[in-house]
């Protein structure tokens, strides 16, 4: 088992090193910061100065040795655009960010569960049709166009909806939230719908052919032999277990709604880490990216470990024969 | 137990909502695309935090609505006998927002900050040796020659408070190659009209009236507070002023304009800005490496480069491409630059026969090849001109291809002076034509004149211009050389650009030229 875990998460750090490599080596193609850092004015022997001392002319490997040895011990630099700690920046964000994503979880497991049942169990219903027809538009139409479009509705049209920001947020200690005030609640509305779309189609869908498959097993065909009501096979045997695939993937993608949110972020002008990364970009930000990129890598392999680790005490192969555990390595 | 949790709970989200400062009567909420860089009114030489800082600090002179300067915090200067020393009176009775007293020895001090290593603004204020108080309310500054203009170079050195600086350890701005913040990054002590009141970078900013500043008698308005928040996507600024979330924006992009007009409730204002966007062909190269023709340069006939101007419709650009916002220049720079005159803006012609004729003289009857580099993210619909430029060069047998990339690959490209043929914009901090020859004309590889021109006698009668303090004489320099610059062609002008601001009928805000707002000149509608 320990050797087992060491070995996964000495795989993890290579991974993280190859992300922060991978990134680093991007960074050369973003552009020179130093226009956007001084102005017009400043001559070139002053703009050389600003690049010597930011070690920007340095070889690409002691720029990277010097970024990893930083980033270790949580030191990421300071940002060139709005010249403050890269740190603090996210911890400041960082609210912002999984507030929004934790709403946008909810929403498409608490709509996308129920739905995918219902689709599931009523399978040539024209309600399930439509639904299924509505879900093919959340998969296909761009997160932006989506925005633009409930911004339009509810904000311009009906005007009950805040367009954009966050309200007024709580400072608890470190943490700022919107969930304490009415503003708040009001104003993580449309960005979270808009980033929970994709989310709840695919858990719709998920559940739905999970449905479709358990509800063929022997196992229900005897319940209704027994002559158990229909709503205790669906929801008492039939969707508890359809469940355990749902939960996995709905864990994998609580990652990527973190990593996606950029876009939402910024229809939003949502003031959280995707936001801030975009920001960065535009300005040739090294910091601020390689920074983001590093936690957004981070998010993804531990959550990957933790899975990995999960599988491990969940399936005895896995104990008995360890070449099996390369069949798992995703 | 579950009592006491609801109604803790209860509690604070009454907190929540009634810490909600109760609107006070006039507040103007507005956004544009980025927000200042800093609060630090010396860290960054950059319009937007120009602005941002104009708001909050005071300054010795001050570019008005018209951008007429203006005495500010200096009531009166003058020229001593001696052409290197300047005098300027200092304004009595003025506070900063602490309440305590601004006199010499602040601006002594901020000057020395605004010189400082890390300072981003040292250009403005380079040719200052030293600043001498002669008493609490008069200082001379030393300048290393005679400089002309130096009143002018003042409008963006914001005085601040030394005692302050002190106390928070601010005594020089923020050193970006350390990992520690300074306090001013989002603190500031001025005397200005607005004090600032929360600062939340990226998310949002709120100034309110300071009622003790020394130009409510002169400037009085009514702005009670101001809320600021970056909204950097388009089509949502647009959306929060549509629906009345916000007041006022700053940039609202070309295409939405006619429907913002047509909105009740909101109209536009515009103006030409401090700005003109040109092109720049490489005359100084042997060789061009993107074209075609080998061993010779077509870029350095006078000839291609007349034909490349009157090959350009300008007039269709701005109908089509900029909607009919743009003033077409025949000079590279704006009219509120001292040396512009309606003459020397006078275009060519557009002639696409004479521009054929032109290039058949010059041997390239049949065209060439060139690639055209142009920013995609800097100026108004900058990729949108170039592809315009594109399709009219191919008119007289020029082949075009365009590189339209990131401002920041762009701009390296120029001053590394690998381009042969380019986009670029100037916008004038000084309003003075030397800033602009400085940059775009002299020659040497050391400024932003991409083109290889480099004329022995206008560089030294630029470097002259800035020393003369004969203004007739200076006035006549500076005509020499925009005529020189003309009759070269060492630049394709193209239009100054012209911003437009959108806002709700409650307001007037007048525009500015150099798209800063001053919001002590606004006028409440009710």
């Amino acid at each position: 088992m320990i050797s087992y875990v060491i070995q996964r998460v000495l795989q993890a750090i290579a991974v993280m090193l190859a992300v922060a490599l991978v990134s680093f080596l991007l960074f050369n193609f973003v552009g020179d910061p130093i226009d956007n850092m001084i102005g017009q004015d400043a001559s070139i022997d002053d703009r050389e100065a600003m690049r010597e001392a930011l070690g920007l002319n340095d070889p690409f490997l002691i720029q990277f040795g010097r970024f990893t040895g930083r980033a270790l011990q949580g030191e990421f630099g300071i940002s060139y655009r709005i010249q403050r700690p890269v740190s603090e920046l996210i911890k400041e964000r960082m609210p912002a960010t999984l507030e929004l994503v934790a709403v946008s979880a909810v929403l498409a497991l608490l709509i996308g569960i129920p739905l995918g049942v219902y689709t599931g169990i009523n399978r040539y219903s024209w309600i399930s049709r439509v639904i299924l027809t509505l879900s093919l538009v959340g998969v296909s139409l761009p997160t932006f166009v989506i925005g633009i479009l409930l911004i339009y509705l509810f904000a311009v049209i009906w005007g009950v909806l805040p367009s954009f920001g966050r309200g007024e947020v709580v400072q608890l200690g470190a943490w700022s939230t919107g969930f304490l005030t009415v503003t708040g609640w009001k104003a993580i509305i449309l960005p979270s719908v808009t980033l929970c779309l994709f989310q709840l189609t695919l858990i719709l869908r998920l559940v739905r052919s999970e449905m479709l498959e358990v509800m063929r097993t022997d196992y229900i065909k005897f319940a209704r032999a027994r002559g158990l009501s229909e709503n205790m096979i669906n929801f008492g045997h039939a969707l508890k277990n359809t469940l355990v695939p749902v939960i996995t993937i709905a864990g994998l993608n609580i990652g990527s709604l973190i990593a996606f949110s950029i876009i939402t972020e910024t229809v939003f002008q949502w003031p959280g880490m995707g936001f801030l990364f975009i920001q960065a970009v535009g300005f040739a930000d090294i910091p601020v990216m390689a920074a983001y990129l590093v936690l957004v890598a981070l998010v993804f392999v531990s959550i990957n470990l933790i899975v990995d680790v999960l599988y491990f005490v969940v399936d005895p192969r896995l104990r008995a024969d360890k070449a099996v555990s390369a069949g798992n390595d995703n | 137990m579950k009592f006491k949790m609801t109604t803790a709970f209860a509690a604070l989200l009454a907190v929540a909502v009634f810490s909600i400062p109760a609107s006070a009567q006039n507040v103007i909420r507005w956004a544009s695309q980025g927000d200042a860089l800093t609060s630090d009114p010396h860290a960054a030489n950059e319009s937007p935090t120009h602005s941002a800082s104009r708001k909050v600090y005071d300054t010795l002179t001050y570019n008005d609505k018209d951008m007429v300067l203006t005495p500010w915090l200096a009531t009166s200067w003058k020229l001593t006998d001696d052409p290197t020393v300047w005098e300027f009176e200092l304004r009595k009775g003025v506070k900063f927002h602490d309440g305590t007293d601004l006199t010499a020895t602040d601006v002594k001090f901020s000057f020395e900050r605004a010189k400082s290593d890390t300072s981003d603004i040292s250009g403005d204020v380079s040719s200052i040796k030293e600043v001498k108080i002669i008493n609490d309310h008069r200082v001379q500054i030393i300048t290393d020659g005679p400089n002309p203009i130096l009143p002018n170079l003042l409008t963006n050195v914001y005085i601040m408070s030394k005692a302050w600086s002190v106390a928070n350890g601010v005594e020089v701005p923020q050193d970006r190659t350390t990992d520690v913040e300074t306090y001013a990054v989002t603190h500031a002590m001025g005397s200005g009209p607005f004090k600032l009141e929360l600062r939340e970078p990226d998310v949002r900013t709120i100034l309110v009236k300071n009622e003790n500043w020394w130009g409510l008698a002169k400037y009085p308005h009514e702005v009670d507070k101001i809320i600021y928040t970056p909204i950097a996507n388009q089509a949502t600024r647009v959306a929060a002023l549509l629906s009345g979330e916000l007041d006022f924006i700053l940039d609202p992009p070309l295409q939405d304009l006619d429907r913002i007009r047509n909105t009740p409730g909101l109209h536009l204002v515009s103006t030409a800005q401090v700005r003109t966007i040109f092109l720049g062909m490489n005359q100084g190269k042997a060789e061009l490496a993107s074209s075609n023709i080998k061993g010779k340069n077509p870029l350095a006939d006078q000839r291609v480069r007349q034909a490349f101007y009157q090959a350009i419709n300008i007039e269709a650009i701005k109908e089509k491409v900029m909607r009919g916002f743009s003033v077409p220049a025949g000079l590279i720079t704006p009219p509120a630059v001292h040396g512009y005159s309606e003459k020397l803006n006078g275009r060519r012609p557009f002639d696409v026969a004479a521009a054929k004729q032109l290039m058949a003289d010059a041997g390239y009857a049949d065209g060439f090849s060139i690639q055209l580099d142009c920013p995609n993210n800097r100026y108004i619909n900058d990729e949108g001109i170039c592809q315009a430029v594109v399709g009219m060069l191919a008119k007289i047998g020029v082949k075009v291809s365009l590189s339209a990339i990131p401002k920041t690959l762009h701009f390296p490209k120029i001053k590394s002076r690998e381009t042969d043929f380019y986009m670029l914009g100037w916008g004038v901090s000084t309003l003075d034509s030397h800033y602009v020859f400085n940059y775009l004309t002299k020659g040497g590889d050391k400024n932003w004149n991409g083109t290889g021109f480099d004329d022995p006698a206008i560089n030294q009668l630029i470097d002259d211009m800035a020393t003369e303090v004969d203004f007739a004489k200076r006035d006549a320099m500076i005509e020499t050389v925009w005529q020189k610059m003309r009759d070269n062609v060492n630049y394709l002008p193209l239009h100054h650009q012209v911003i437009v601001w959108a806002m709700s009928d409650k307001l007037d805000i007048p525009i500015v030229a150099d798209d800063g707002v001053r919001f002590i000149y606004t006028k409440f509608n009710k």
